[in-house]
């Protein structure tokens, strides 16, 4: 449950951007989740909606966009299913990760004056 | 103000970040890292379930290096220090972090007990982490190297449940094989499993309890070290000062 720490940092985050422009209230939070990054979108939305409380996202929503798993040879780039054996048939090279690590703070809505 | 009409009102606005959410932990993971490399210390961090044997591993190299080399041990826990205990009758120096409720150790917590422990003439620290294989494999401790205890017993197929622990894995230390004569337990499963999770599958076999193994394992140790970057601890200072 590492999702509580992880909103904690999220919210440290959006309160400084939200106090460098004076804003007023935060109505949306986006942030990017990779299918790799051992973070349950469900887990973070409900810690979320309880740690928000007396911040200045007390009535922001959360949005989480997940990010699939990429994965391609490291040599040829040719794509490598997830769930296969991660080493390229053809150049018996490992695998490199695309996309799918994914744990960012993407955007932030605020109410400025 | 409303720029449309100059009426007054506050208008919304989306402001666009792309920051990594846990940036903060990865700078002092950062400086913790520079500050172990500056000094020669090969800091692992050690994760792996609960009673997956974690520190009956570190027990058995701390035999096995024999006083040779200078070993010392962080290790995290919910409630109790019985692990840092554990560790310091087996002869390595060892600080207890209790997590309370937290699953898992972040760069602050062993940045922190850094701060009270003589880490600085070790050759190598074990961070052994709170028996968990989700929450520790997202948090960068500074480590470098992370070392994975999965036990025979686990079951073949912990590593494609738990894909992002291993992904990150530079070792898998598989321990209990003692234990393998009397359990249906494929090692060709094994490694295949960890194939599809980890692009540079790294398997050691040991057992704790007989020793068997733990002479290659302290010699993964012994090359890790000597492969490792030296960092510059002058420069991991400076950036902490701006943080």
């Amino acid at each position: 449950m590492h999702e509580y720490s992880l909103v904690s940092a999220l919210l440290d985050r959006v309160e400084k951007e939200a106090r460098a422009r004076h804003a007023l209230a935060v109505h949306r939070v986006t942030v990017r989740i990779g299918s790799l990054a051992g973070v349950e979108p469900d887990l973070l939305r409900s810690a979320f909606s309880l740690v928000r409380e007396g911040t200045v996202c007390g009535a922001a929503e959360l949005d989480v966009e997940p990010v699939e798993a990429r994965w391609a040879c490291g040599g040829c780039e040719r794509p490598i299913a997830a769930g296969e054996v991660l080493r390229c048939p053809e150049c018996d090279l490992p695998a490199r990760l695309l996309s799918g690590d994914e744990i960012v703070l993407g955007r932030i809505e605020m109410e400025v004056p | 103000m409303c720029d449309t009409c100059g009426c007054g009102d506050p208008e919304v606005v989306s402001v666009d970040v792309h920051d990594k959410i846990l940036a903060g932990n990865d700078r002092t993971a950062g400086h913790n890292r520079e500050h172990l490399a500056a000094k020669g210390v090969l800091a692992v961090n050690l994760m792996g379930s609960p009673g997956s044997g974690k520190t009956a591993v570190l027990e058995a190299t701390a035999r096995a290096f024999a006083g040779k080399e200078l070993l010392g041990a962080i290790a995290g826990d919910l409630e109790t220090d019985r692990d840092a205990e554990r560790l310091r009758a087996a002869g390595i120096p060892a600080a207890a972090i209790t997590t309370g409720s937290a699953c898992h150790l972040d760069a602050e917590m062993v940045h922190r007990a850094l701060h009270r422990f003589p880490w600085e003439d070790l050759h190598y620290l074990f961070v052994e982490n709170v028996g968990n294989l989700v929450c520790p494999a997202v948090y960068d401790l500074g480590q470098s190297a992370s070392v994975v205890a999965l036990s025979v017993t686990e079951g073949e197929d912990k590593p494609l449940k738990y894909p992002v622990m291993f992904r990150k894995a530079d070792l898998v230390l598989l321990t209990k094989v003692d234990l393998l004569p009397h359990l249906d337990v494929s090692l060709a499963a094994v490694r295949d499993a960890l194939a599809r999770v980890m692009p540079r599958p790294a398997l050691l076999e040991v057992s704790a309890r007989t020793g068997q193994g733990i002479d290659r394992w302290v010699a993964w140790l012994r090359h890790r070290r000597v492969e490792m970057p030296l960092g510059v601890a002058v420069a991991a200072h400076h950036r902490r000062a701006e943080v």
